[in-house]
Formats: structure tokens, sequence, C-alpha cells
């Protein structure tokens, strides 16, 4: 699992930006944007459990995307600077919107059963979480900083 | 594709690819149920060792699997999990994987058998002594 850079690819340089855009419409685009967002975290050094964590996240959020809004797209954009690197993730659609942000955090999986949009595990995995919601319109924006 | 479910006497054996569609998890359940209720087998070992992402979704498939196959008669056992995949799940929230744990294939099988044992296996094993 462990996808260590060639030793001939150094790392981007600082103040490096990239960016990968998934559209997700079917199954498969879940895994598509949960490699993707591995492969960007892991080029700027991200270790193998965030990676896990970063992987995961992308798979509850695209999921949600998919399931509750019949799709979306995933935005997956790293940076890295002198002092950290970090990768946000973002994955919006055009879906009815969450009724109850506060109820799918609070008891978002807690249970295990259930509603359960794995919003509240992503809360755990990442460092930050936003939700902006309205019928039409979801946007779930989440991020993750290390210092280097 | 679904994944493919072997029997090696009465344990069913199953590895999970490193990337698994929610459809496939499912598909899985169906397959592993069909061939406990067959009564060709008692048990289910899934060999995870390759899965790099176990999110909620997946887990509470598995977990609920296993609940269908022990309260079907049998057993069902995760095996293999990767380091990071156990700290991810342990962070998302407690009890994301209830079922039967082993830390490799050869443990799962074990551990299967021994828990059929204790529980007395099939009626039709029963000896008639």
């Amino acid at each position: 699992m462990t996808k260590s850079r060639p030793p001939d690819r150094p790392e981007p340089a600082p103040g490096a930006t990239t960016r990968a855009l998934i559209d997700i419409r079917i199954q498969d685009d879940i895994l598509r944007a949960r490699q993707a967002s591995r492969t960007a975290a892991s080029a700027i050094g991200f270790t193998t459990v965030d990676q896990t964590r970063l992987a995961t996240v992308v798979s509850e959020l695209t999921r949600n995307a998919l399931v509750y809004a019949g799709g979306g797209v995933c935005r997956v954009l790293t940076r890295l600077t002198v002092q950290e690197r970090s990768v946000m993730i973002e994955v919006e659609d055009q879906g009815p919107g969450i009724a109850d942000v506060t109820g799918a955090l609070t008891r978002g999986f807690s249970t295990g059963r259930g509603l359960g949009l794995g919003l509240a595990a992503v809360r755990k995995l990442m460092d930050d979480l936003v939700i902006e919601t309205c019928p039409g319109r979801t946007l779930v924006r989440t991020g993750m900083t290390r210092r280097r | 594709m679904r994944v493919p479910i072997l029997r090696l006497g009465r344990v069913l054996l199953t590895s999970l690819p490193a990337d698994l569609t929610d459809q496939q998890v499912m598909d899985l359940q169906i397959d592993a149920l069909a061939l406990i209720q067959s009564g060709k087998a008692d048990g289910l070992v899934i060999d995870i060792t390759a899965a790099d992402v176990v999110d909620s979704y997946m887990a509470r498939i598995l977990s609920e699997t296993a609940k269908m196959v022990k309260i079907m008669g049998g057993v069902a056992v995760l095996a293999g999990m990767q380091p990071a995949v156990a700290l991810t799940l342990v962070e998302m929230g407690r009890d994301m994987i209830d079922m039967e744990t082993a830390f490799d294939l050869e443990g799962g099988v074990a551990k299967v058998v021994r828990l059929v044992a204790s529980r007395g296996g099939r009626h039709d094993e029963v000896p008639t002594t």
C-alpha cells in the first residue's frame, strides 16, 4: 500500500499547488476519487495513515453525493509551503441538501446505524469541516494540514 | 465483477481486492449467505489484507454480514486488516467493525473452526452414538 516516491522525483517545490477534479456519476467514480486523493496526498509527502484517512473521507463524501444527490463533483487541492503540507477536499452536488446538518454531524454515524452520512466520521478524521447546504446545492469542504 | 468465494472444507474463503465498489460488497454478502444457507459451509473468512480503505458503508455491510451468518448458525471472521485502516476505523467512532477478527487468513480459518466446534456445528454432524 505504501507508495513511496521514486528517488529521482523530488518533492514539489514549496508554493506548488495541484488540483484534481473527479466527476461523480457512478460507483466506480468513488474509487477514482479515492485514488486521486491518495495520489495527490502521497505526492506531497503525507504519511500512509493520513493518506488512508483522506481516502476514507473522500469515499464517505462522494458516496453521499452519489446516493443522496445522484452525483456531483469532487475536487482535491494540495498545497506545499515551506512550513506545511495541506490538502483540501471539496465535494459539491446539486441535490436536495442536508435538512438537518447539526443532526447529521452529532448523530452522524455514532450509532453505526440509520441515516449515517458519515459526516461525524469525516470531522473526526480531518482538521476542519465546512458544510454549505440548501435545496439545490451542497458543498462540503474539509482539509488536513501537517507541519513539515 | 463479483468477488470470488472459495471453499476449503467447511470454511468459505474470500479475499477482497484493494478497491471494491458498494455493489461488489453487497454482492459478496448475498453470495456468502447463499453458500452458508446451502449447507456446504459453516463459516466464512473475509481477508482484507489488500483493502486500503474501509469506510463506514463497507464496515457496516461487513458487520451486518457477520451478524446474518451468526444468526443462521455460522461464523464470519474478518482477517488481515492493515494498521492504517484499523487506526482510521477506530478514529471514526466506536464499533465501526462489529464482528470476529483475526490477524491473518490462517488465524481466521482457525477461529472459524474453533467457534463452530464450540457451538456444536450443524445438527447433522452431531454424533449419533
